[in-house]
C-alpha cells in the first residue's frame, strides 16, 4: 500500500502543530498556504496563551477551573469534554512551545512568568512580549522547516483551497487546488485533508484579522456539504485602533498588566487626558465590574464600551467614537519588557507614544467562536478519546477542521488566550486520529480529480471572460462589510438582520455579473479575490440568518428585545421574588436555546439551520451573573435548586418551578 | 448591567474604519514599477487615488486594484503586491518605497509626502527575481534558515517536561532576535547580497529544478537575517548542541566572510534586531572556530 498521505490547508498554529506531529508519526503531509506559513494570521495573536501552572495551582486553581472557567464564559455554548481536555493539555502545550524555544518572559529566577487575562481570577497565561502568536508560530515553523529538510512534509506556498473532492460515497479523497503564481490547477489526493484555515473576519470588510481571513476554504467546504455550526458567534474585541486598511488590535494583554478604560466624565472634555484629575474621570469598567474590573469578559466590556460611547455619549471624541486605554501609570520600563510590540503598533500607526499618552480605541471584530461542525468521541474520564476517527471530523468523513475554523471550544464567547491553546491543542491531538484514518478509503480516485479540475477550470475561464460586467468586486465587498458590521457585530436586532439577509442576497445575485479587471493567466490576484468574495455570501448569510432565528442574548449575540436585566427591587423579599422569577426565565431559556445553531447549504448558497442539543455532562449551565445587579441573590437562589436538582437526581434548568418541567 | 443599547452610531463607525472620510477633492499620486511576468520587461505606469487622512501605502494600492485605472484613465490591470497582516509582524510586504526598502503597511502617506514630496514611487525589492509588478520571489530568504538550522533540535514533541531556566537577561538578549520576520528587508539593503535568478528549463522536472534552486541559492550570501538566526539559536541551552553545525554552514561559501560590514542591514531593518551585534558574534565565533579546526585536525 502506498504510504498514507495527509493534506492540511493552512499553516497558522493549528496547521503547523497538525504536521509537525504527523511528521514525528511517519504520516506525509501536504502544507497548503495561501501565503508563506511563518507569515499566517496566527502572527498577530499578541497576549499570550493561557494553561493552569505551578503558581495559580498554589492558589486553588486546577485544569477543571480552567474548564469551567472557558464553559462559563463561553455561556455553555461548547461540548463539554473537548474543552476538558484541552484544558488538561494546557500545562503539557506550554512546556512542549517552551522546549521549542519560544522566548517566554521569565521570572527573575528564569521560570516562566505569566499575567491575568479575561474572564479568570488567575494568572493563568504565558507570554513572549506581547507578541505570543508570533514566536509561537515561529517555532512551529522551525520544526516543520525541520521535517521539511528530512522529505517528511511538502509545502505548497502561494496556493489557494478550491473544494474538497468527494467520492460517490460522499467521503472526502482529497482537493483540488490552485498555484496562484502559475494559476495552475493540481489535484492532492490524501487519506484525509484537514482545513486549518482560521477565521472569516474579511466578510465585515475591516477586522483585526489578516488578509488571508476571507473564509473562502471553509465556505468552499459548506459550499460542498459541510455544516457550519454557530455561525452568529463573531467576536467583537473590546480594544482595536480605527484605521483606514484595518483595524489593529490593542491586546487585552494591555489590561492583564494594568491598563484601565476610562472616559472624561465631562463629554467630549478638551482638556490633554492627563491633565484630567482623577475624580473627574469614569473607570466605568472598575465601577461596574467590581470583582473582574477591567478583565470582564470580552463580549461585555465590548459592550460596555460601545454603550458609553453611544448611549450616554462619552466618546473622548465628538466625530469618532472611543475611550481611552490608559497604561501611562505604569513605568516605562515594564511596559517595554511586557507589552512592547503592541506599543510600537500604536506609536508606528497613531504617532503618539502610549507610555506617556493614553491609548484612543473602539472595538473591532475579531474572532469567528464559530466554524465548520466537527465530531470527538468521549473518554471515560470525561474528555476526549485519543485517536478516535471522529475526533474533529466534519459530517463529510475524511475531512476535519481545527483550529479557528472548527465551532468546537470557545462556545458563545472566546476567552483571551484561548484562542493559541485551542489552535495548539487541536493540531497536536488531530494527529493520531488521522493516522489512524489513512488508508480507510478504497478505489481509484484518479477521475475524480480530473472532473473537479475540469471543473475549477471552467468556473475560472468563465470569469476571466467577465470583463464586460457591470459590477465591481472590490465595491461589493466594502457594501458587504458594511452591513454585516453594521447589523451583526455587538447589538443586533431582528428587524435589521431581516432586511440584512436580502440585502446580502442582493449582492450575491450583483456578484455574478462582476467584472474582472485582469484577465491574464499570471499571478492573477483579481480574479482570486473576486473568488473569494463571491465565497463570503454564504458565510455572510447562515451568520445572519443564525443570529435572526435566535432570540436570546448569550455571549457575543446580543439582542436588547432579549435581554435579561438585573433585578430592580431593593427590599430582600421582593428580591427574592424576583430572582425566583429570573431564575425561572433562565431555565426556560436554557432549554429552549442552549443549542448549537448547524446551518446546511442548499443548491443555491443558502442556509437551512436546525439545532443540536450540547453535552453538558460535566457540569451543569448556571446563569452568568458577571456584574449583574442583584446577581448574589440569583447566585442564591441557582445554588439552591442546583442542591435540590442534584438530591433528586435531575438536572437544574429542567427542575424549574413554576415553569413546568420542560424536555 | 449592560443598559438596552438605542443608538446605532457605533456600528456605522466600525464599519467606516472610525470616522475616516475621503478628505475632499485631494489625491495622492503614486508611479509604480510594474513587470506582467516573470523575466518580463518592466514599465512605469501611474495612479491616482483620493487621499483619506491616516493612510498607508496599502491602503493606496488597494484603492489601486479597486479602481483599476490609470492616471491617464486607460483600464489596467490591477497593482499585484503582497500582504498579510498589515501591522507589521508578517513580513509580507516589503517593497521599494521611495528608493527606501522598507514595509508598505507602516509606510503612511503623510508622512512620506512630508518627507518625499506629493508622488510616492513604489518599486519590487531588487534582490529576488520579479513574479509580477511588485511581487518578488523570497524562498531564498527560507531556505537560508534550512542551510544555518534554524531550531531547536528537540527529539519531538511528545511532553517531556519544561524547557531549560533561562535568566530574563537571556531571555531579554533573545528575544529581539526571534522577532525577525524573515521580510528581507536587511538582505535588500546588502552590497554583498546580489540577486540570484533560477529558471526552470523546459526538460527539467520539478525535484531537479528544485535542487539546482536550492543549490544556486547556498553559493550566494546567506545574509544577515539568518546569521542572527544563527546567534539566536546558539545562545538556547539546546539550541547550542549543534552549534558546530551553524558554525560549519556560516564559514563555508556564502557564509560570514562574505559579509562587507556595511551596516546597512541594521539601518534598514523595520524591528531594528541588533544585526551588527549578531554578525561579530558570528564574525568572532568563526574565528575560534578555525583555530579549532586548525588543532582538531
Amino acid at each position: 500500500m502506498a504510504q498514507p498521505r495527509v493534506l492540511v490547508v493552512g499553516g497558522g498554529l493549528a496547521g503547523l502543530s497538525a504536521s509537525m506531529r504527523l511528521a514525528e508519526l511517519g504520516v506525509g503531509v501536504d502544507l497548503v498556504s495561501l501565503v508563506p506559513v511563518k507569515r499566517s494570521h496566527s502572527v498577530c495573536a499578541q497576549g499570550g496563551i493561557n494553561s493552569v501552572n505551578a503558581l495559580t495551582r498554589q492558589q486553588g486553581d486546577n485544569e477543571w477551573k480552567h474548564f469551567d472557567d472557558t464553559v462559563y464564559g463561553g455561556d455553555f455554548l461548547q461540548h463539554q469534554p473537548p474543552v476538558k481536555e484541552m484544558a488538561d493539555w494546557g500545562p503539557r502545550i506550554i512546556d512542549l512551545m517552551d522546549r521549542l524555544g519560544v522566548p517566554f518572559n521569565r521570572t527573575s529566577e528564569g521560570f516562566r512568568d505569566q499575567r491575568r487575562f479575561g474572564g479568570t481570577l488567575y494568572k493563568r497565561t504565558s507570554f513572549a512580549g506581547a507578541t505570543t502568536g508570533q514566536q509561537l508560530l515561529y517555532a512551529l515553523d522551525e520544526q516543520v522547516r525541520r521535517h521539511e529538510v528530512d522529505g517528511k512534509v511538502k509545502k505548497w506556498e502561494f496556493w489557494d483551497f478550491l473544494g474538497p473532492v468527494l467520492d460517490e460515497s460522499g467521503r472526502c479523497r482529497g482537493a483540488v487546488c490552485q498555484d496562484l503564481v502559475t494559476m495552475q490547477f493540481r489535484a492532492f489526493p490524501a487519506d484525509a485533508v484537514v482545513l486549518a484555515t482560521g477565521g472569516n473576519g474579511l466578510i465585515y470588510g475591516r477586522s483585526t484579522m489578516s488578509m488571508v481571513c476571507n473564509g473562502s476554504a471553509v465556505s468552499r467546504a459548506y459550499r460542498a456539504g459541510a455544516w457550519y455550526g454557530n455561525g452568529e458567534f463573531i467576536q467583537v474585541h473590546p480594544t482595536a485602533i480605527p484605521g483606514a486598511d484595518k483595524l489593529r488590535l490593542m491586546s487585552e494583554s494591555a489590561r492583564g498588566e494594568g491598563g484601565r478604560v476610562w472616559v472624561p466624565k465631562k463629554p467630549q472634555d478638551p482638556r490633554d487626558p492627563r491633565e484630567i484629575p482623577e475624580a473627574e474621570r469614569s473607570y466605568f469598567l472598575e465601577e461596574r465590574y467590581p470583582k473582574y474590573g477591567n478583565l470582564v469578559p470580552r463580549d461585555i466590556a465590548t459592550r460596555e464600551i460601545f454603550d458609553i460611547c453611544t448611549t450616554d455619549g462619552l466618546s473622548v471624541e465628538k466625530d469618532r467614537l472611543c475611550v481611552y486605554l490608559d497604561l501611562t501609570h505604569i513605568p516605562r520600563e515594564t511596559l517595554d519588557r511586557k507589552l512592547g510590540g503592541i506599543l510600537e503598533i500604536y506609536e508606528k500607526f497613531q504617532g503618539v507614544d502610549p507610555r506617556s499618552m493614553p491609548m484612543k480605541i473602539f472595538p473591532a471584530v475579531h474572532y469567528s467562536m464559530g466554524g465548520l461542525w466537527v465530531d470527538y468521541e468521549k473518554s471515560a474520564s470525561g474528555g476526549m478519546l485519543e485517536g478516535s476517527p471522529r475526533n474533529q471530523q466534519t459530517n463529510i468523513p475524511g475531512l476535519f477542521a481545527i483550529g479557528e475554523c472548527d465551532y468546537q471550544y470557545h462556545g458563545a464567547n472566546r476567552l483571551g488566550a484561548n484562542s493559541l491553546l485551542s489552535c495548539i491543542f487541536s493540531g497536536l491531538f488531530i494527529a493520531p486520529t488521522l493516522a489512524n484514518h489513512a488508508g480507510s478509503a478504497v478505489g481509484d480516485s484518479s477521475r475524480l480529480f480530473e472532473a473537479e479540475i475540469r471543473r475549477q477550470d471552467e468556473r475560472h475561464r468563465e470569469l476571466l471572460a467577465r470583463t464586460s460586467g457591470v459590477e465591481n468586486p472590490y465595491e461589493l465587498h466594502h457594501q458587504l462589510g458594511n452591513i454585516m458590521t453594521r447589523v451583526a457585530t455587538v447589538v443586533r436586532r431582528n428587524e435589521q438582520l431581516s432586511a440584512a439577509y436580502d440585502e446580502v442576497c442582493l449582492l450575491a445575485e450583483r456578484w455574478k455579473r462582476c467584472a474582472v479587471s485582469d484577465t491574464g493567466n499570471w499571478t492573477n490576484q483579481n480574479v482570486v479575490f473576486t473568488k473569494a468574495v463571491g465565497d463570503m455570501f454564504p458565510v455572510a448569510k447562515l451568520i445572519l440568518k443564525g443570529a435572526l432565528m435566535r432570540d436570546e442574548c448569550r455571549g457575543a449575540h446580543y439582542k436588547p428585545a432579549f435581554a435579561m436585566p438585573g433585578l430592580a427591587a431593593t427590599d430582600p423579599v421582593s428580591k427574592r421574588r424576583e430572582a425566583e422569577q429570573w431564575c425561572d426565565a433562565f431555565a426556560a431559556n436554557t432549554r429552549k436555546w442552549l443549542k448549537s445553531s448547524i446551518a446546511k447549504c442548499d443548491a443555491d448558497g443558502n442556509p437551512e439551520i436546525s439545532y443540536q442539543d450540547i453535552d453538558t455532562s460535566l457540569t451543569p449551565p448556571r446563569p452568568r451573573l458577571y456584574g449583574l445587579v442583584g446577581g448574589d441573590t440569583i447566585e442564591e437562589v441557582w445554588k439552591e435548586r442546583e442542591a435540590e436538582a442534584t438530591a433528586a437526581g435531575q438536572s437544574p434548568v429542567v427542575g424549574g418551578r413554576t415553569v413546568g418541567a420542560g424536555t | 448591567m449592560i443598559r438596552t443599547v438605542e443608538a446605532t452610531a457605533g456600528h456605522e463607525e466600525m464599519a467606516a474604519g472610525n470616522g475616516h472620510h475621503e478628505a475632499e477633492g485631494r489625491m495622492v499620486r503614486v508611479r509604480v514599477l510594474r513587470q506582467d511576468i516573470a523575466g518580463g520587461e518592466s514599465y512605469w505606469e501611474r495612479f491616482e487615488v483620493p487621499y483619506e487622512p491616516n493612510m498607508n501605502v496599502i491602503s493606496v494600492l488597494q484603492k489601486i486594484a479597486a479602481r483599476a485605472r490609470s492616471l491617464d484613465g486607460r483600464r489596467v490591470a490591477p497593482v499585484t503586491w503582497d500582504c498579510n497582516c498589515l501591522e507589521e509582524v508578517c513580513g509580507s510586504c516589503t517593497m521599494l518605497i521611495n528608493g527606501r526598502t522598507r514595509m508598505a503597511c507602516s509606510a503612511l502617506v503623510d508622512k512620506l509626502v512630508v518627507e518625499d514630496g506629493e508622488e510616492i514611487e513604489l518599486r519590487p525589492m531588487s534582490k529576488y527575481p520579479v513574479v509580477r509588478d511588485l511581487v518578488v520571489d523570497r524562498r531564498r530568504v527560507f531556505r537560508a534558515l534550512e542551510k544555518v538550522e534554524a531550531w531547536v533540535p528537540v527529539e519531538g514533541s511528545y511532553d517531556l517536561g519544561p524547557g531549560p531556566r533561562i535568566s530574563p537577561e537571556e531571555q531579554e538578549d533573545a528575544y529581539p532576535l526571534s522577532t525577525c520576520m524573515s521580510c528581507g528587508c536587511c538582505l535588500e539593503a546588502c552590497p554583498q547580497y546580489t540577486k540570484i535568478e533560477v529558471i526552470r528549463r523546459d526538460d527539467e522536472s520539478e525535484a531537479d529544478f528544485d535542487a539546482r534552486r536550492k543549490a544556486a541559492y547556498d553559493s550566494g550570501f546567506v545574509g544577515a537575517h539568518a546569521i542572527s538566526q544563527a546567534v539566536l539559536f546558539n545562545a538556547h541551552p539546546t539550541g547550542r548542541m549543534i552549534a558546530d553545525e551553524r558554525m560549519e554552514a556560516l564559514t563555508s561559501k556564502g557564509g560570514i566572510q562574505v559579509c562587507g560590514n556595511a551596516q546597512n542591514c541594521v539601518a534598514v531593518c523595520p524591528k531594528h534586531i541588533p544585526l551588527t551585534r549578531s554578525i561579530a558574534r558570528v564574525g568572532r565565533a568563526a574565528t575560534f572556530w578555525a583555530i579549532k579546526k586548525i588543532f582538531d585536525r
